[in-house]
């Protein structure tokens, strides 16, 4: 063991691990965080707490990181380099270490373009793959950017993510390659609905051996109607839904269509679950948080009772 | 070459209707290349600045001039006859044309015409884009001569983010994807391999980011 995850824990133990995602809320209410972290209670092996994602002001991630710990969860801290240059970002590294958070998953984030505050200035001065080195950099050196050395190095599970759907395709999997190489033990990827294309990316990644140097965690988000599934094909950046998901979708009678976007969710978990290389899964079931459980049973992945300490 | 374009004369009128006469000066380098402020754009200016005061009943002297390059003492050296004649300068000179002209005519007050933009190129008739946001190191050389910097949206160093799909940008489909175009050129070169290293975080302070830049050469001092 690098660290003391219980991420990493749970992916050395060799089990089909599960993450899940809970946005922070659009201001201070941890009624509302406590909520939905306890709704993933038990279910999940850690918790992915965004970072403003797609550029809407949320609490922040560190905060919420703090408060879901201390509910029981394992929190993994979502960073985007948007907002904050390098001296923000190493001192929240330093941060999330002392409250106690064990993981964290290197972004750059959304343009500033698709949030509520579009005039904002974008820093954007190091990108996903260099904060990525630099956590990575904090635990095996114990230095910061520059080299210095510091005190108390946090001792970070570092991950990325990764999208197979974007262009350009065969791009991507080099990618993949270089934030491996730039310290990435664990990889979450976007979510997944053109399921052909995945296993395409997961079969080149496993022939340049990264499968056994990172684990891939697969992305799933559950479709609640069949206007999401149109909105995000075409609104969302980076998503790939292939036509015949979004007619499935539109098929189905209007109160039936998140039933039916459970089913679709079900069966990708199940199709992913056999892919060679795949580590896990990480569900994002947006504003949904509570239907995690549900889905996990039904596609035979059971729950994750919490750990006594 | 800097790229601007002329503000609304809505937006110009607010800031020049306290001044009775007006000389207005366009230069005829960079922003007569990207047709927002050289000579023929000058003219139009101050006639439109004309109709617009008759419209409104309103009295106005508006004079006009175009320098070679406004940006140069030189050149602004030109219109020092005429500058005592008049109120105000109004300006379609770059961001730094109009502070050049601030500089040499220290009691005059100079207001903008243009909106200053980008360093880019005319890459067809109509069609100005951005291409460089002068990093003060130039790296073009290592990305097949398409620069992250200016031209992918989120500067990034080390390949393409999530979001580029089909040549795009993700902010939006008229934006060409930076890091698409570098691909493509450094697979046209055959130089692909350029792009498996990590490139480490950016010295900024050589850019902006260091504070205002300037550069002083000796060798052409006289
Ligand atoms: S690397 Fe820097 S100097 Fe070169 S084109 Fe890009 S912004 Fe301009
Ligand atoms: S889509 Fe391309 S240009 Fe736009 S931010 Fe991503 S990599 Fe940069």
């Amino acid at each position: 063991m690098k660290t003391e995850s219980l991420l990493e824990k749970a992916l050395e133990s060799g089990k089909f691990v599960v993450t899940a995602e809970c946005g922070p809320p659009k201001g201070a209410d941890t009624e509302i965080l406590i909520k939905k972290g306890k709704s993933l209670l038990g279910w999940v092996d850690a918790v992915n707490v965004t970072d403003n994602q797609t550029a809407i002001v949320r609490m922040s991630s560190l905060a919420a990181c703090s408060i879901l710990k201390q509910l029981g969860h394992e929190p993994i801290l979502q960073m985007v380099t948007r907002d904050r240059n390098r001296i923000a970002l190493q001192s929240d590294l330093f941060g999330a270490y002392a409250l106690g958070v064990r993981n964290v998953l290197c972004l750059t984030g959304d343009h500033q373009s698709f949030g509520n505050q579009k005039e904002a200035v974008g820093v954007f001065d190091l990108d996903s793959v260099q904060l990525l080195q630099t956590a990575h950099d904090m635990r095996e050196s114990g230095i910061i950017i520059g080299g210095e050395a510091i005190q108390g190095p946090p001792q970070l599970f570092v991950g990325a993510a990764e999208n197979p759907f974007a262009d350009p395709v065969d791009w991507r999997v080099v990618r993949l390659g270089k934030k491996v190489r730039a310290g990435a033990d664990f990889i979450q990827t976007q979510c997944i609905y053109n399921l052909s294309r995945f296993e395409t990316f997961m079969t080149q990644a496993k022939d340049m051996g990264l499968t056994e140097k990172t684990a891939i965690l697969a992305g799933v988000t559950p479709l609640k109607t069949a206007g999401m599934a149109r909105y995000m094909a075409t609104k969302v950046a980076g998503m790939d839904i292939p036509e015949e998901l979004i007619s499935r979708m539109a098929n189905t009678p209007k109160e039936k269509q998140a039933e039916e976007g459970i089913k679709i969710a079900v069966e990708t978990i199940q199709r992913v679950k056999e892919i060679p290389g795949v580590a896990g899964i990480h569900l994002m079931a947006i504003e949904w948080e509570h239907m995690v459980p549900e889905i996990l049973q039904a596609a035979g992945v059971g729950n994750r009772p919490p750990e006594v300490v | 070459m800097i790229v601007a374009e002329l503000k609304e004369i809505d937006e110009i009128r607010k800031m020049i209707d306290r001044y009775s006469s007006i000389l207005v000066v366009g230069c005829d380098s960079c922003v007569a290349e990207c047709a927002a402020g050289g000579a023929r754009e000058t003219q139009l200016l101050a006639a439109a600045l004309r109709l617009s005061y008759l419209k409104d009943g309103q009295k106005r002297i508006i004079s006009e001039a175009c320098l070679d390059r406004q940006c140069v003492d030189d050149f602004i050296d030109g219109i020092a006859e005429q500058v005592p004649e008049h109120e105000v300068i109004l300006s379609l000179g770059c961001g730094a044309g109009v502070q050049a002209l601030a500089r040499v005519y220290t009691d005059k007050p100079i207001i903008p015409a243009l909106d200053t933009l980008f360093i880019g190129e005319t890459q067809m008739r109509g069609v100005w884009t951005e291409n460089c946001l002068g990093c003060g190191q130039c790296k073009l050389g290592y990305f097949g001569a398409v620069c992250p910097v200016a031209r992918c949206s989120k500067k990034l160093m080390n390949g393409p983010c999530g979001g580029s799909k089909g040549g795009r940008c993700e902010i939006d489909p008229e934006t060409p994807c930076g890091w698409d175009l570098i691909i493509r050129r450094l697979e046209a070169i055959g130089e692909l391999d350029r792009l498996g290293e990590y490139v480490p975080p950016v010295n900024w302070s050589t850019s902006h980011s260091g504070g205002p830049r300037r550069v002083i050469r000796e060798d052409q001092k006289q």
